[in-house]
């Protein structure tokens, strides 16, 4: 593994690919988080909410994402973690996880991270910010 | 309504970082690693100790704004945004509390919209601030009808 100080801007982090999303894996996050909006886990009030089934909560997925990063702390930490909510996250989706380095300082690396599904969709986008 | 709430805040709550809801968090976004769980890869880490995955704020109770009343069903999470002075230790006290920070509604394709930023804080025993975190939620005209009524 490359220290993540010898990365350059463009450079890329390995991409983690996360198996099909399960209604087990939300019912896991809603316990953990303590966020038990019913739309992420009972396909009745999914449907109540005029959704065609159940979502992943958008924190899950933004959850996730910071794993990339988890190799890395021994050299440093994740300072600014900002994302934006894109599309949605249904059952059996397969999301995979990116960051690219933005920009490079002396005390810090700036990221763009994402996470898209199968058909390359953005679910969610943004900036981290790690601080060497 | 909400605009009125701009500038509220809740009083401060004292939120424990505990091992075991640290473990249950990190296992349910599939990040159960060393650093976060492991006494020993904690103590011989630059850290001196374990730390928290940086979602976790999202378990803390932050208390609640006096009078703000928000629909249950309607709203959408728009943006969330971290900052950090350092990780978060587990096992030690973070003091929480949130603000309504802003409030405006804009015409969009999908109608007119309610855009609402909270904010949640913490702080170590000190008062020294260790993390924000920032909130945006939509709220479609449905929904705040709703909290008229």
């Amino acid at each position: 593994m490359t220290p993540i100080v010898d990365l350059q801007v463009g450079d890329s982090l390995d991409e983690i690919k996360l198996s099909p999303v399960t209604r087990l894996d939300l019912i896991k996050y809603a316990g953990a988080s303590g966020d038990f909006n019913p739309i992420h886990t009972i396909d009745a009030e999914a449907e109540k909410a005029g959704l065609p089934g159940i979502i992943a909560h958008g924190m899950w997925t933004m959850g996730n994402l910071s794993k990339l990063f988890t190799p890395y702390l021994e050299e440093g930490f994740i300072a600014d973690y900002s994302i934006r909510f894109k599309g949605m996250v249904f059952l059996e989706d397969v999301i995979t996880l990116k960051a690219t380095v933005a920009e490079k300082q002396a005390q810090q690396i700036k990221f763009s991270v994402e996470a898209t599904n199968q058909q390359d969709k953005n679910v969610l986008k943004g900036d981290l910010v790690f601080s060497l | 309504m909400l605009k009125e709430s701009i500038g509220k805040r809740s009083d401060k709550v004292k939120n424990t970082i505990e091992r075991g809801a640290v473990r249950k968090f990190a296992e349910a976004i599939g990040d159960p690693a060393p650093i976060f769980l492991d006494e020993k890869a904690g103590a011989d880490s630059k850290y001196g100790r374990n730390i928290a995955p940086p979602t976790f704020p999202v378990t803390f109770d932050a208390g609640t704004v006096p009078d703000l009343n928000l629909p249950k069903k309607g709203l959408i999470h728009g943006e969330q945004i971290y900052h950090y002075n350092r990780p978060l230790y587990i096992g030690e006290d973070v003091y929480c509390w949130v603000e309504v920070k802003d409030y405006y509604e804009k015409t969009g394709s999908m109608g007119n919209m309610g855009f609402l930023t909270m904010t949640k804080y913490g702080e170590d025993a000190d008062g020294q601030l260790l993390f924000s975190e920032e909130r945006i939620i939509i709220i479609n005209e449905a929904a705040r009808k709703e909290m008229s009524v």
